[in-house]
């Protein structure tokens, strides 16, 4: 069980998150805002709490690994491989740059951390499974994490790898799916409903848990009973917030890549500091 | 709102858009598909005025493809649009197989072209959709290079019995041509004559630079005629075949690998019926990355002093 403390810490760590990524987005003047908010916390909770990395050895093979499949939430992942020392800090500045190391989808030849480019959406899921076999060819004891997002489930591939994944028995993938009920044109119900998503990943053979993807507490329960499986891959559906933490991005359904100048970044922020944690 | 001259930059995904509507006005079979792009691809008012002829299937481009095949054995228009990398890259077999190979009648559109990606980055940057395009057989491709082209060439492809690839430039650009300007797949324009060398030029942000070329050229007392070759299939042989006759030389100018797009296709023709200098600039077999447009122009050397350039090259040779 986790406790309350550690809670407050991983609170805390989000919000800085939030912070640094809000900054990047404001300091460029625009970006995948929406998407990149709402898988802050999964990010928290993977990277401070159970991931096993060494950002001295970004390529270690026994390390766990981490594949952001929505590729354009990348900017939020940066924030965090940053904060552990992946790669200075400064760097959150060049963001879509010309030259840059950070481009807005997540490219494993130019970000250190970065365990898999994607970008086209659907394709980061098969790589996942890749990975998975790949470490267990390779006798590691590595878990393999993923994140897809609902809209991006759209895509025939990611249910090509959910047969798959269920099939060899891959229990050490653990997958998310960002259920943050919007994709760019809308809402999913309205674009392509996905309507019980766990429902559909326990059909294909998945351990599948729904729970609010914003909650560390459901969040952490969620993964301790994932990394118990002894047979299934697992999806953990998580209800989210597109935009998560920025007034003008929540409940915004044109969040998902939109202008965000250095005033809107710097009021979202002063806003954030303000809660209570 | 003031007056507007003419000349005034328009979004080309909005004179897309409009011209699929004026399309579907008086043809009950138009009917468009998206792929969760549709605010990118400005449809929505089409979607507005025939919701029943409007279908977005979601983040699912393959989908999109086999149901426009399915809509086209059923006698309907179909146009079909998602980024150019996964109209082309991502949904390349489904449009090859259901869509052409089944000889149907499917109208497929590939938006932001090459560096137009820009802050998408490299996985979205896509030089390769020419090539992929022309291998298929029988198929029209073309790539307007400013408002009214795209206007005329929309309704063309409409009017075509077939399948077509449309290599469209979203972003507001300045038109080239009047409005009303008539134009034929299959047929280049020569925007400017001249008599020492052909620059041939496609999409909007070739074009333009290759006419800045051609001004650069003329100070230093060279006279450079300018093509816009619309359509890469069926190329324009006539056309490539009389400015080598006048012309010395001939550098082509694409937003695309130089491998089997627009250079090679303009060399094809050449080593085949009138052999003549041609040096191509292009993407050099190499991927995308992030930035803006200039940067890209400036990284990838997409710029009128690079064509200029290699029209003394070819001068000189
Ligand atoms: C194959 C593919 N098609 C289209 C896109 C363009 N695109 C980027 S994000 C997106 C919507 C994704 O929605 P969702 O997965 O729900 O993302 P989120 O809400 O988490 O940002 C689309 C269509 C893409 N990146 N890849
Ligand atoms: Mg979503």
């Amino acid at each position: 069980m986790i406790g309350d403390d550690e809670i407050r810490r991983l609170k805390i760590k989000a919000r800085d998150l939030r912070v640094a990524t809000l900054d990047a987005f404001g300091h460029l003047g625009v970006g995948h805002i929406g998407g990149a908010l709402s898988v802050i916390e999964v990010l928290t909770i993977l990277y401070y709490r159970h991931m096993k990395i060494d950002p001295g050895q970004p390529r270690l093979a026994e390390r766990d690994k981490l594949v952001l499949s929505k590729g354009h939430a990348g900017p939020a992942l940066y924030s965090v491989l940053a904060d552990k020392g992946f790669f200075p800090k400064e760097w959150l500045h060049t963001l879509n740059r010309g030259g840059t190391s950070l481009p807005s989808h997540c490219d494993m030849r130019r970000t250190p951390g970065i365990d898999m480019t994607t970008g086209s959406l659907g394709q980061g899921m098969s790589a996942a499974i890749g990975l998975t076999l790949g470490n267990r060819l390779n006798g590691s004891p590595g878990k393999v994490y993923m994140i897809i997002g609902d809209g991006e489930s759209n895509e025939g591939q990611i249910w090509e790898g959910a047969m798959c994944a269920a099939h060899y028995r891959l229990r050490d993938l653990i997958g998310f799916m960002d259920y943050n009920h919007m994709q760019i044109d809308g809402y999913c119900r309205d674009i392509m409903n996905i309507d019980v998503p766990e429902e559909k990943w326990a059909a294909f053979g998945w351990f599948a848990q729904r729970v609010d993807g914003h909650d560390f507490a459901a969040l952490d329960r969620a993964i301790e009973r994932a990394k118990q499986e002894d047979v299934r891959p697992s999806m953990i559906v998580m209800d989210t917030v597109k935009g998560k933490g920025a007034f003008f991005a929540e409940n915004n359904v044109g969040n998902h890549n939109m202008k965000v100048d250095e005033a809107m970044a710097a009021e979202a922020i002063r806003r954030l500091m303000e809660e209570v944690l | 709102m003031g007056a507007t001259t003419e000349m005034e930059p328009k979004e080309m995904r909005v004179v897309y858009a409009e011209t699929l509507v004026r399309l579907a006005e008086v043809n009950p079979d138009v009917v468009i598909l998206e792929a969760d792009l549709m605010k990118a691809s400005a449809t929505g008012i089409f979607q507005k005025r025939f919701p029943d002829r409007a279908f977005n299937v979601g983040v699912a481009e393959a989908n999109m493809l086999g149901i426009a095949a399915g809509l086209s054995a059923s006698g309907k228009i179909p146009f079909a649009a998602s980024f150019t990398c996964f109209s082309s890259r991502r949904a390349y077999d489904q449009f090859f197989i259901s869509c052409n190979y089944s000889g149907l009648n499917v109208k497929l559109v590939g938006t932001d072209p090459g560096i137009a990606a820009e802050y998408n980055g490299g996985t979205h940057m896509c030089f390769e959709d020419l090539g992929l395009m022309r291998n298929v057989p029988g198929l029209v491709v073309f790539e307007p290079c400013d408002p009214p082209s795209v206007a005329a060439l929309v309704e063309r492809a409409a009017a075509h019995k077939g399948c077509t690839y449309l290599r469209l430039h979203r972003k507001p650009i300045r038109p080239i041509y009047r409005d009303g300007e008539s134009f034929e797949l299959g047929k280049g324009k020569v925007i400017r004559d001249g008599g020492d060398v052909t620059l041939i030029a496609v999409g909007a942000i070739m074009v333009p630079e290759a006419i800045a070329a051609a001004d650069l050229l003329k100070a230093d007392g060279v006279s450079a005629a300018v093509i816009d070759m619309h359509t890469i299939k069926p190329i324009d042989r006539e056309l490539v075949v009389a400015f080598a006759r006048k012309t010395r030389g001939f550098v082509t100018c694409e937003n695309h690998q130089v491998v089997n797009g627009l250079g090679s296709a303009v060399a094809e023709v050449l080593c085949e019926a009138c052999p003549r200098p041609l040096r191509r600039v292009g993407i050099r077999d190499e991927f995308g990355e992030v930035g803006t447009l200039d940067y890209l122009k400036g990284r990838y050397r997409l710029t009128a002093a690079t064509i200029a350039e290699e029209a003394r090259v070819v001068l000189e040779g």
